[in-house]
């Protein structure tokens, strides 16, 4: 029986609970002096690989966590590896020069060559770009079956069944490995890293590469022409007090 | 952590509020619980209905028992005037604007009046028929002059979250309301100096540093109501003081309208002025007693780009107390928050809201940490080479370490949600004292044997008490005790006091930390300042307030 090979590819982003600020010129952003942390939908993935050796139906032999991004990606690398994960590549990757969904898709697709991965778990999007592209380009590169927006994985032997939330209910596919799966909201509830795992965290394998040594290069088809800023929402006016916003809901008939 | 609605939320990029788990509210108490009023602790807002029973929200005013029933040996000060319309037309004409004035007098306005006449806990109702809400410190001034002459007792009230009782009036003393005085008068980005009227609701004026990389030295649970003038007047302490220091410290100047009209200008924005007795002081925690607070100036720092939030499980008091020394040691400057709580106190964080643990195994005591810097990379060293001295030294015995802003406010959720599932059964009555560190939690331990002896704590509604627990601000050595009821209950309140406060005494602690005196803990100075003090301290109430007429029945 086939052992798993688990490949989780994670992203370094703005916190979610940050409130993101476009530049001054409008090209992007900014990012300096932001918070950052793991793409929220990249922990419930490294997450679900370490459940998956817990549940230990199908053995794991192997997770390992992988970034392409600043070298501060490194810091979500080691959280994934207190997290769970065995050890990690770091494809160093500027952020001026940041990839696009198809760049990293056939980056993953050499990375689970290089690695034998037999099951790569993705968020379903990362939070940044939202394009909720890279896990199903992966898969057709692959040519490998995929499950996206999965909330419940389980696998026995070769065999995987995922659960997927759809409109009005909820879908269940089976098919075999190799495959890859991208994940939703509800599949879990990622821990905490714990003081004792960040410690051995610090111990475990962050291997830094290049694109060059997977034989890639920059290949960008898309180009920024301009980001805003949602419009700031009109209308509405600013009563003095709590009288005169009740005066002001009887002139408009609301009382 | 990723819960559902956070990722969701995720989407969206909404912040997400720190406390109100709308899982609590699945969860009501089932009991009936009386408000039986005898005792002097704080409780939360889930006073009884005119039924007897308790809903999760606040009890409306009208079943809230009047203050002057609940203190039947209070009476009404015959010396001071009755409100009569000639005054009423006074302040009318004086104010202008019919929204500066609710008139309960010749008219019906109870519906308009309630909110002013009783406090957020729901435990105190007073009278008035008059409410102000003056909009310039001249308009103060007028109305005090006026009161002072016609004898017409006031209460000052800012966003009335006060703890113990003393913003609203006890019979018939006027409200005199800071909320239309809520300009931001100056902010100086060199020195992080602010000037604001009194009125400015503390978030708005934290919100508004936000933008300028300032933060207000000040934070607490109510921040969204209360005032930075009523934060003055109870000299709240809050999350911020082990690291910005006390509003004692941090408050520069005041302006301040004393009960005869007087304005003192003293709204100094110097850090040095020693040139005479500092009389700011006695504003600072004066509770409305001696002036009313119109606009303060206040030093506040700079934002800190670099939080981290770590949370502990330790396997006895001694080893908090030693983590805590640890961590003034290797953390110094960037420590901003030490916070203690006991293993009872998470379990039922836990059984309410339903959260997972942040740690695998139970403890009996749990602690958080906040560091807060401006440069991410050495904060996160410091905090590195800590935890992992805490832990290879096993002086704490489990941790986790936040990775985001989500969990980091999910770990706060677990010290500050405390509060509000405490009144998960009913009710809770609370204590908020100052005890030397190394006490500090003994106090705890008796006061669960007291009751456990007594047997009136246990699992079922046979007993009226459900759990003591303690927690708090480990770094101020300021402790809150609670204990969690199914109803209020005479026996249970009788093993509380005077118990607490004797005790309290024994250590030379303070009955109340940082909630103030009021009306609530008005009896029970004697066990914190003795007799010297306590009449130096009257002398001045009479210097400033010879008529009495400011916050009557209350303080000292
Ligand atoms: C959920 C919650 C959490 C809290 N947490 C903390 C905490 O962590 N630490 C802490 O120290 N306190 C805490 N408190 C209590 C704290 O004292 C108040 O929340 C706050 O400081 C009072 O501000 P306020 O504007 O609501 O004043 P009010 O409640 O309106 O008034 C309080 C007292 O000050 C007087 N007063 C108000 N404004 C003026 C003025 N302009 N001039 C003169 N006198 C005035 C009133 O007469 C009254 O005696 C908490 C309260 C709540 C409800």
């Amino acid at each position: 029986m086939s052992k798993l090979r688990i490949l989780v590819p994670i992203k370094r982003v703005i916190d979610y609970a940050t409130k993101p600020h476009v530049n001054r010129t409008q090209t992007a952003v900014m990012t300096a002096n932001v918070k950052h942390s793991m793409n929220p939908f990249d922990e419930l993935s490294i997450e679900e690989a370490v459940r998956l050796r817990e549940r230990n139906t199908t053995p794991v032999e192997e997770i390992v966590a992988f970034s392409a991004g600043p070298p501060k990606a490194q810091d979500i690398l080691r959280t994934a590896m207190a997290i769970g994960a065995d050890r990690s590549i770091h494809v160093v990757v500027e952020e001026k020069d940041a990839l696009e969904p198809l760049g990293v898709a056939k980056l993953l697709q050499k990375v689970v060559d290089e690695q034998k991965s037999n099951l790569v778990i993705l968020g379903k999007q990362s939070i940044d770009d939202d394009a909720g592209q890279t896990g199903q380009m992966l898969a057709g590169l692959l040519n490998w079956a995929q499950a996206t927006q999965a909330s419940k994985v389980s696998i026995e032997g070769e065999s995987v069944t995922v659960t997927r939330e759809v409109d009005g209910g909820v879908e269940t596919l089976k098919t075999k490995l190799p495959m890859v799966i991208t994940t939703d909201l509800r599949l879990n509830e990622p821990r905490y890293a714990s003081l004792p795992n960040i410690m051995k965290a610090k111990k475990k394998k962050l291997e830094k590469k290049t694109l060059a040594d997977y034989g890639l290069a920059e290949n960008l088809k898309l180009k920024t022409i301009k980001v805003t800023e949602p419009p700031t929402r009109k209308g509405g006016v600013k009563v003095e007090d709590v009288d005169g916003m009740i005066s002001k809901l009887k002139e408009l008939g609301a009382l | 952590m990723a819960t559902s609605s956070r990722v969701l939320a995720s989407l969206r990029r909404v912040s997400v509020p720190r406390q109100a788990s709308p899982l609590l509210q699945r969860f009501q108490p089932a009991i009936r619980v009386r408000w039986a009023g005898t005792t002097s602790a704080t409780s939360e807002p889930h006073q009884p209905n005119e039924n007897g029973t308790v809903s999760s929200s606040p009890a409306p005013a009208k079943a809230i028992k009047l203050t002057s029933e609940t203190y039947p040996e209070l009476q009404r000060n015959s010396k001071f005037a009755k409100l009569s319309q000639d005054h009423v037309k006074y302040f009318q004409e004086l104010l202008g604007s019919e929204s500066a004035v609710v008139d309960g007098l010749s008219k019906d306005a109870s519906e308009d009046i309630e909110p002013f006449n009783s406090d957020w806990m729901r435990k105190y109702r007073g009278q008035t028929k008059l409410v102000l809400k003056p909009q310039s410190t001249q308009e103060v001034s007028s109305i005090l002059e006026y009161c002072n002459k016609n004898r017409l007792a006031v209460v000052p009230q800012g966003g009335n979250t006060g703890l113990v009782g003393g913003s609203v009036p006890v019979f018939d003393e006027i409200v005199i309301n800071l909320q239309k005085m809520n300009k931001i008068r100056a902010f100086d980005e060199v020195s992080g100096i602010l000037v604001a009227d009194a009125g400015v609701i503390l978030e708005v004026a934290d919100n508004f540093l936000a933008e300028k990389n300032h933060i207000f030295p000040l934070d607490l649970g109510a921040k969204g109501s209360c005032q930075i003038g009523g934060n003055v007047s109870t000299n709240a302490g809050g999350l911020r003081l082990l690291r910005y220091g006390s509003l004692h410290g941090n408050v520069l100047g005041i302006e301040a309208v004393l009960p005869d009209g007087t304005i003192m200008n003293d709204l100094s924005t110097l850090r040095k002025n020693n040139t005479g007795y500092d009389l700011k002081q006695l504003f600072i925690g004066g509770e409305g007693t001696i002036g009313i607070i119109t606009a303060i100036s206040i030093i506040c720092p700079q934002r800190s780009e670099a939080i981290n939030v770590a949370y502990f499980g330790l396997e006895s008091y001694e080893q908090v107390q030693k983590a805590f020394s640890e961590a003034k040691t290797q953390l110094s400057e960037i420590l901003s928050a030490f916070e203690l709580m006991d293993g009872r106190s998470q379990k039922i964080v836990n059984t309410v809201t339903g959260k997972r643990f942040p740690l695998e195994g139970e403890y009996p005591f749990y602690c958080l940490i906040e560091t807060s810097g401006s440069n991410t990379d050495h904060d996160s060293e410091k905090l590195q080479n800590f935890l992992e001295s805490v832990m290879e030294s096993s002086i704490v015995s489990d941790g986790v370490l936040a990775q985001d802003q989500t969990q980091i406010q999910d770990l706060w959720a677990y010290r500050e949600g405390i509060s509000e599932c405490l009144g998960h059964w009913g009710g809770v009555y609370k204590y908020d004292l100052s005890l030397p560190i190394s006490d500090l939690y003994e106090l705890v331990n008796d006061v669960r044997d007291r009751l456990i002896e007594a047997g009136v704590v246990g699992d079922d509604d046979s007993f009226p008490a459900v759990d003591v627990v303690g927690y708090g601000h480990m770094g101020d050595a300021n402790l809150h005790l609670n204990v969690a009821v199914r109803r209020y209950d005479k026996k249970v309140e009788k093993l509380l006091e005077p118990f607490v406060y004797e005790w309290v005494q024994r250590k030379n602690g303070s009955i109340s930390a940082e909630h103030g005196l009021g009306i609530a803990k008005k009896a029970y100075i004697g066990y914190s300042r003795d007799e010297t003090m306590i009449r130096l301290m009257k002398q001045i109430k009479n210097l400033y307030d010879p008529n009495g007429i400011m916050n009557p029945y209350k303080y000292i």
